[in-house]
């Protein structure tokens, strides 16, 4: 036998009922659960074997499907840092710098998280659950790099409670988690996670010239100003090139750690996708939406915002991120194989109306997937009771 | 008149062990049993032998007190040795020891002209009284049928998907004449249409294929493409209100042998498969049979799980347990209660996934033959993943929002999604995939047990 099974074994008695630990159960057998596959069995009637998958599988593979995003993250805020300051630097370099930003917010997120998670576990005799591996990759990863780190905690214990936990835990919430944490800092500290949060400058000054604006702070003053197109702002932004399409697909911009590089998100996506845990409906959807209501701009042109092409949509601000990794969130999305479509089409289309229309809100993907978390039971609502009204016709003819 | 349906939605689990197409007779079982926990709508079920009482085959042992008139009859002549009860006085098992020489009770021989012109209702009280009519299941439901009820069509699916399944067109290639006269009989009992429902995808015997008088459907797919629940949904769906029968090929050969032979006829071919048995192949014996002389110097693991039934809705018996009243196969398999270090996340090929997150390789091969043990390679969790029960359940069914109904016993949601339309086996795989480990089939089990009493 494994010694680390011994280890537990040996302490088991201390958590079982009558035991020193016995409230902290749950906590024992979540770790036990973590290095060993279970021991449990089918029941007596029922299925006699099951399918190898499990939850913690399905999970994990989420977070594998991000580290693409991270690992850029990380150098990207390196290589922000140094273009930002104006000196050239080494991959090595950027990497270090963007781990001792980017590692300390993870570990906040995940220690923080978890912490919360146990305790509640504890507290109401729940088994310790995983859908807070994927929560805590997430809210770090929509973190600005800037971010000071009692925040995270104190968005990630809200979120974990307020949006998950009052509600019963993982499978359970309405809204996605990580997106309430991120959506608790916009409106409590607005100052720390909008204008110039996106790039981390440390204790250097930046070069003359310089400015922290996202492409969508960009296009959006371009409109406000009236002073030509968008992607004549965007061509002449202070650092040439960052604001190409080209530049913003692969995603070397100021942003969040994880949501900048369109083409890391859709390496996750083709992961998410050939594993068949993100559903490729909500997905295909909200890509479709925005690029559908970007045309629909386009057509109206009223001003500089409206007239930049559609599909720049795509590849600025976390529309990408969020269409993988947040609309795809099984639990707050809709239910239903139809409801999908239109949810993740829902989200596309608003994400581009609060971008292009509403001053307040520069980037709309946070507030579009967490309005339509909310409307995502009554999308359901309507495909189900169409579900029984086949079949309640049937019946009748 | 025929048509063919193409299932699209489903999935074969590929087991190790399947049935060679060859019968052995292993020795005589010494002993028999009939449970009622077989019948899912036998609810007080009342003894009308003791311990120590003489039976012949077709002797009627225990009847439902809430239907009175169907009589479960023991499969063998021989003597009543225990009377085994659970909690609460529950009865679980009846035992008889066999006579060396099986005696029938005679309950009257038909020619096949007579059998014509018989009409329904004594044709339902012979076989009411014999033994036989427990085959005959009504949907909604899956409970035997009230023989008061004339069903709007009577369902026959004459092949079996399930992993490890017997061949039907190997074990009842000789039963031509049985199965014609079984049929001649359950036709009087409905208005409307006998359906017989086969597999496009393989061969099928001449007396499914060609039965006459009888509507054929074909159908092609994957598993359950030959749940006869499934099969319904496709031809003329169970609404509220309607009453539909079923019966297994066998159920319909059990008939015709009664009518031909005047006997209460429970021999019966099943298939012992599964990893742990050392030459899979089908074996002669009889209804309620115990399996020890069957699975004896013939299993090759030492800690082995031993079912009644297939793999995903069968039920767990001892190495000297019985057989259950409908099944055809005695499956065995490793039992998985070990655990397996990182055995969540370790790339693995050994270990069959309709899923293919982190390391589940199996789609790579789908002609693998698995060998999966009885871990529930998981715990238990709310539910979390959607879209994927739909994909192994070829009905218009939501069933993420049926169960959840049932979980809230919500009685109109229940009927408004379809309950009437399910039995266990048909979301058998959807229990199987769940990554949540649900008991799906208790669950809809729990529902359809309300919808009955409520």
């Amino acid at each position: 036998m494994n010694p680390i099974q011994k280890f537990f074994d040996k302490i088991e008695p201390l958590f079982e009922k009558g035991g020193k630990y016995e409230k902290y159960h749950t906590l024992y057998e979540g770790h036990r659960t973590i290095l060993f596959r279970p021991k449990l069995v089918t029941g007596k009637k029922g299925v006699q074997v099951r399918d190898a998958n499990d939850l913690k599988r399905t999970m994990i593979t989420v977070v594998i499907a991000m580290i693409p995003c991270l690992l850029f993250g990380i150098w990207n805020i390196g290589h922000q840092h140094f273009l930002a300051i104006g000196e050239t630097a080494t991959f090595i370099q950027k990497i270090g710098i963007g781990a001792i930003q980017a590692i300390p917010i993870i570990i906040v997120s995940y220690a923080v998280g978890l912490g919360t998670e146990f305790a509640v576990c504890v507290i109401r005799n729940h088994p310790v659950n995983e859908g807070y591996l994927v929560t805590g990759m997430l809210i770090a990863l929509i973190m600005p790099p800037s971010i000071p780190l009692w925040q995270v905690a104190l968005a990630t214990i809200f979120a974990v409670i307020i949006a998950k936990e009052v509600f019963g835990g993982t499978g359970m919430n309405v809204l996605n988690v990580a997106l309430t944490a991120r959506a608790f800092l916009y409106f409590a500290y607005p100052t720390d996670i909008s204008g110039e949060v996106w790039t981390y400058l440390g204790d250097a000054t930046a070069v003359d010239g310089y400015s922290g604006a996202t492409a969508l702070a960009v296009a959006y003053d371009t409109a406000l100003n009236g002073t030509g197109t968008v992607l004549e702002s965007f061509s002449s932004f202070w650092a040439e090139g960052m604001y190409s399409f080209k530049n913003m697909f692969i995603g070397a911009i100021p942003g969040s750690i994880g949501e900048t590089s369109t083409l890391m998100v859709l390496i996750g996506a083709a992961i998410l996708i050939a594993t068949g845990v993100g559903s490729w409906k909500i997905i295909f959807s909200v890509f479709a939406g925005a690029w559908l209501m970007g045309l629909g701009f386009n057509a109206i042109g009223v001003n500089a915002f409206m007239e930049m092409p559609a599909h720049y949509h795509l590849v600025i601000g976390g529309l990408a991120f969020g269409a993988v990794f947040m609309a795809t969130d099984p639990v707050s999305a809709a239910h239903t194989e139809t409801g999908k479509w239109i949810y993740g089409f829902l989200i596309g289309i608003l994400t581009v109306i609060i971008r292009v229309v509403n001053p307040a809100y520069p980037e709309g993907i946070m507030l579009a997937i967490l309005l339509m978390n909310v409307f995502a039971p009554l999308i359901d609502h309507y495909v189900v009771e169409s579900n029984k009204k086949r079949r309640l016709k049937r019946a009748t003819v | 008149m025929s048509h063919t349906i193409k299932l699209k939605k489903g999935f074969d689990i590929n087991l190790a062990g399947k049935a060679e197409n060859k019968i052995s007779n292993a020795p005589k079982p010494e002993t028999f049993a009939i449970k009622p926990t077989d019948f899912p709508a036998i609810t007080r079920p009342k003894l009308l032998v003791e311990e120590g009482d003489s039976v012949k085959a077709g002797t009627p042992l225990i009847y439902d007190k809430m239907a009175p008139d169907v009589l479960y009859c023991s499969p063998v002549s021989g003597e009543v040795v225990e009377i085994k009860r659970g909690e609460k006085r529950k009865l679980l098992e009846l035992r008889i020891l066999a006579d060396k020489e099986n005696e029938f009770e005679d309950f009257g021989k038909y020619s096949k002209s007579d059998i014509k012109s018989l009409d329904a209702q004594k044709a339902k009280e012979t076989m009411l009284k014999s033994g036989v009519w427990p085959n005959i299941i009504q949907r909604p439901y899956g409970i035997v049928a009230n023989p008061e009820d004339s069903p709007k069509a009577i369902f026959i699916s004459a092949f079996d998907t399930h992993p490890l399944a017997p061949d039907y067109n190997f074990i009842y290639r000789d039963e031509e004449e049985a199965f014609t006269v079984g049929l001649e009989v359950i036709k009087k009992f409905t208005e409307g249409k006998v359906h017989i429902n086969i597999s496009e995808d393989k061969e099928m015997l001449k007396m499914f294929s060609q039965a006459e008088g009888v509507q054929i459907n074909k159908f092609s797919g994957k598993h359950p493409s030959g749940n006869v629940g499934v099969q319904i949904h496709h031809i003329d769906p169970i609404n509220k209100g309607d009453i539909a029968w079923t019966v297994k090929p066998y159920g319909v050969i059990q008939i015709g042998k009664l009518f031909l032979t005047g006997k209460y006829d429970a021999s019966k071919k099943v298939a012992l498969t599964g990893s742990e048995v050392k030459e899979p192949q089908y074996y002669q014996t009889s209804v309620g049979a115990s399996i020890k002389n069957i699975i004896k110097d013939n299993i090759s693991g030492d800690h082995v799980r031993y079912i009644s039934g297939n793999p995903l809705t069968g039920e767990r018996i001892d190495a000297d347990g019985y057989l259950g009243y409908y099944d055809e196969q005695i499956t065995v398999v490793p039992e998985g209660d070990f655990e397996e270090l990182l055995g969540w996340i370790k790339p693995t090929t050994s270990k069959l996934s309709i899923h293919r997150a982190i390391g589940l390789l199996s789609f790579l091969n789908k002609k693998k033959e698995y060998v999966l043990n009885t871990n529930t390679n998981g715990e238990e969790r709310a539910f979390v993943m959607t879209g994927e029960f739909e994909k192994v359940l070829p009905m218009d069914i939501l069933p993420n929002y049926l169960f959840k109904a049932i979980m809230a016993e919500d009685f109109d949601e229940m009927e408004a999604l379809g309950i009437f339309e399910l039995i266990e086996e048909d979301v058998a795989l959807c229990e199987f995939i769940d990554v949540s480990k649900h008991e799906l089939q208790a669950i809809l089990r729990k529902g359809i047990n309300l919808m009955i009493n409520g």
